[in-house]
């Protein structure tokens, strides 16, 4: 399904301010795959996601979906593939235009834009029913600006619109944390039952362990730019959090004292 | 003080009329788009430079007036082309459009001034067929060009491709996580706009009576102060009800520079006082939004209370 192969990024080469984000990542996913993503701030996890989508091109390496090259395409063009939620809630919407109207563009992902209406009488009818699933009541506010929702009403909105057209591979960078913890539970429910019950291959970045063992098949922690640790379903089943920062020492050869960031 | 006579008046609302379409061109990159567009001071002089050129070579002045938007998306392309794919900051390119439009009007015209007296227009081409006064006929030519202008305009905004354009000033980096290339949308936006002002610039040149290289100086202040004007006035709703406020803003504004040329302000002044006007409506915003903080901060605890809903 995806198959990221080699992939490394260097931001600003031959500078002072030289990165090595992305230093070799390779890993395969299966299709229906859900892929949680751990490590501490700056291990490149963003940077990750980021080189899949294709918001830069990476340096050397390979990324397939679905059997087609897309190393080289801009990312508009992968997001034929990608449904993407980002971390701030402003991201996702444009915040001047109306819910129907950020939905209608939603469906079209990935399509060519053409003189074709904006936005159809059918359209509004499905994009009502779907919006009384999120139990928000935001079917009755389509003709609001997403600008005037709240942050947990527009990510909920936004997960909607990323899987609404169902995507082959849906990216979800740390989507809950701007949320307070009432809301932010509430749209990681809502998430994981989008994704078991769509059978939606993902890959969701977070900073709260419990919850990276809790959902997905798969667990993977990222640390200076490389895959550290990746366990399949049967090995994550059981596992706690303290395992896991074991594991953590043992791979990178650095003590407890710097995995309090992981816990954050 | 001296009020406008009913005649000035008139003639402010036709003039704004005209206007009003280089006002909804500056929109459009101005508010649509998020784009600081200055290609404006140069596409408005080419549109009424190749409409008053081709009306003398003998074009018909409705053709002449359509090929004066057809040259206008030219110039925006080229600002387009300038910004997104050799990476020129926006204001820049559109600087350098501007600029060179200069040389360009100066050969399309071969002169600085070119004057259109006793040569068809379509004013003159509306009189001779309806039989309406001079007056009468810009009044008509205003209001149709205007007309058309918007129910295009709210079309156009309705289809996929309107939606990806708003978008594109938006909240670019969503909509192209949504597949579309918004550095097209970028062009596609600059062409629409100046071909708008470009088409305003052939309207006035045919009211003026004369086409002159300068006429474009000062012209983005104008467009601008038309879109504030209207906005703080009528505030911002739907899109065609934000088309509607510009050309409410664009005819006040006429009617305000008329009301002081009645009172004896000479004429070099009116750019200085443009200048005025617009930097107050661009500031009205701030002054309201710091009044509201100002009464909103007593009842404080109320407003917090609803926000949180999810
Ligand atoms: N566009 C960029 N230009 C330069 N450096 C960058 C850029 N993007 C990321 N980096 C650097 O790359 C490294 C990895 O960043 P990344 O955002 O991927 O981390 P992360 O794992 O997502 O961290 P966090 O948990 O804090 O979000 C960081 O050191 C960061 O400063
Ligand atoms: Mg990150």
């Amino acid at each position: 399904m995806l198959k990221v192969d080699n992939v490394k990024k260097t931001f600003s080469p031959g500078t002072v301010n030289e990165k090595r984000a992305l230093k070799n990542i390779t890993f395969h996913m299966e299709p229906s795959d859900f892929v949680t993503v751990i490590g501490g701030n700056g291990a490149g996890k963003s940077t990750m996601l980021n080189a899949i989508a294709g918001i830069f091109k990476v340096d050397t390496g390979t990324i397939m979906i679905n059997d087609a090259d897309v190393t080289k395409l801009p990312e508009h063009k992968r997001a034929v593939y990608i449904g993407r939620v980002f971390q701030d809630t402003r991201m996702g919407t444009a915040s001047d235009m109306t819910i129907e109207e950020n939905m209608a563009m939603a469906l079209r992902r990935g399509k060519a834009r053409g003189l074709r209406k904006g936005i159809t009488k059918a359209e509004r009818n499905l994009f009502r029913e779907r919006l009384a699933i999120l139990d928000l009541g935001l079917e009755n506010r389509m003709t609001a600006k997403t600008g005037l929702l709240s942050g947990g009403q527009r990510q909920a909105l936004t997960l909607l619109m990323a899987t609404m057209t169902k995507p082959e591979l849906l990216l979800l960078d740390e989507h809950t944390a701007a949320l307070d913890p009432k809301t932010a539970k509430k749209v990681l429910e809502l998430t994981n039952q989008i994704i078991t019950e769509d059978k939606l291959t993902a890959l969701m970045i977070t900073h709260n362990m419990q919850d990276a063992l809790r959902l997905g098949n798969r667990i993977m922690m990222l640390h200076e730019g490389r895959v550290l640790i990746d366990l399949q379903r049967e090995e994550k089943k059981n596992l706690q959090v303290a395992d896991l920062l074991k594991m953590f020492e043992k791979a990178s050869g650095t003590g407890m004292a710097s995995d309090k960031i992981l816990l954050s | 003080m001296n009020f406008i006579t009913m005649a000035s008046f008139l003639s402010a609302v036709s003039q704004g009329l005209l206007w009003s379409i280089l006002a909804i061109g500056v929109y459009i990159t101005y508010r649509v788009l998020d784009f600081a567009d200055l290609t404006t001071e140069g596409s408005f002089p080419l549109g009424a430079a190749v409409t008053a050129q081709g009306i003398v070579m003998g074009m018909n002045p409705f053709v002449a007036t359509l090929a004066a938007f057809g040259i206008g998306l030219l110039a925006g392309l080229v600002t387009g082309v300038f910004h997104t794919k050799l990476k020129i900051p926006g204001l820049l390119a559109g600087i350098l459009v501007m600029t060179g439009l200069y040389s360009v009007n100066l050969r399309v015209m071969g002169k600085a001034n070119l004057p259109l007296l006793k040569q068809p227009t379509i004013v003159t081409s509306v009189v001779e067929t309806t039989g309406l006064s001079t007056a009468n006929a810009v009044m008509a030519v205003g209001i149709i060009a205007v007309a058309v202008v918007i129910v295009l305009l709210w079309l156009l905004f309705s289809t996929e491709f309107g939606f990806a354009l708003r978008a594109t000033g938006d909240n670019p980096r969503m909509i192209s996580a949504l597949g579309v290339n918004t550095d097209i949308m970028i062009i596609l936006g600059l062409m629409i706009s100046n071909g708008l002002i470009s088409l305003s610039g052939g309207l006035i040149a045919q009211y003026n009576g004369y086409s002159d290289v300068g006429m474009g100086v000062g012209t983005i202040v104008i467009g601008l102060a038309s879109v504030i004007i209207g906005e703080v006035l009528l505030g911002r709703r739907s899109i065609v009800w934000c088309l509607f406020s510009v050309v409410i803003g664009s005819i006040l504004y006429r009617i305000i520079i008329a009301f002081v040329l009645a009172n004896n302000l000479p004429p070099t002044d009116l750019k200085l006082f443009s200048s005025i006007v617009l930097a107050i409506c661009l500031s009205l915003p701030a002054a309201k939004e710091r009044y509201r903080d100002f009464v909103n901060r007593r009842g404080q605890k109320t407003v917090q209370k609803e926000e949180k809903l999810c």
